[in-house]
């Protein structure tokens, strides 16, 4: 079973939502990263996400699986998109049970931390002036 | 030897191509990023990348062998 996956399309939320429903569970959190239009005082137009993919799986599922064994969850999912993005659309969805609330915020929020700082994946932005730029996080953008 | 070398992000624009074939004698991956810099002009240094060797993180002074793939992997931002 893959816990992390790298999307070339929409991200199916509702099925990766059903492959975490347990009776076990008691809570469900999810987060939804979106495109958005500006960024450090910038209006953004559009997104490409690149990704080293056979590594980017691979820190993935680490991380996924970092989180089974930390934190008292059922089960957790990510999906990250790749390629071409438009203004809101879902970038990235996390999705975690657990019997009791806490655990399933505690986990969530320790997926999307270590995803945007370990995954081997780069943003560029399309400015609304027509440049772009590779975030390079210190965050300054490598023209 | 020979490398295949990928390149993401800025190197891949810098570099002009997505991966290449490239005949070095460096034995470590700090050597071969030392000659591509040059080459390619990179803007990034060592020191703001990690290197993956054969899928996978590596240390800089890992003993590089004829036919691996290097990826010099820069400071990520997805999410």
């Amino acid at each position: 079973m893959s816990h992390f996956s790298l999307a070339e399309r929409p991200i199916d939320v509702a099925g990766l939502a059903r492959e975490l429903a347990s009776g076990a569970a008691g809570a469900s959190v999810s987060f939804e990263g979106w495109v958005r239009d500006h960024n450090d005082g910038r209006a953004v137009s559009r997104l490409d996400y690149q990704a080293y993919a056979p590594l980017a799986q691979a820190e993935g599922e680490r991380i996924l699986a970092e989180v089974r064994a930390r934190f008292a969850i059922v089960d957790a999912r990510c999906a990250h998109r790749v390629g071409a993005l438009a203004i809101g659309d879902l970038a990235v969805w996390v999705g975690v049970s657990a019997a009791h609330r806490g655990a399933a915020f505690d986990a969530c929020r320790f997926i999307i931390d270590e995803v945007k700082r370990r995954v081997p994946i780069w943003k560029n932005e399309h400015y609304a002036e027509g440049e772009s730029g590779w975030l390079h996080p210190d965050n300054t953008p490598v023209e | 030897m020979n490398f295949r070398v990928l390149y993401f992000a800025s190197l891949r624009d810098q570099a002009g191509c997505d991966a290449e074939r490239v005949d070095s004698a460096a034995a470590e991956a700090s050597v071969l990023y030392a000659e591509l810099r040059a080459r390619h002009g990179f803007s990034l240094a060592q020191d703001r990348l990690r290197v993956a060797i054969n899928g996978d993180f590596a240390l800089w002074d890992h003993p590089l062998s004829d036919g691996d793939e290097i990826v010099f992997l820069p400071p990520v931002s997805g999410g």
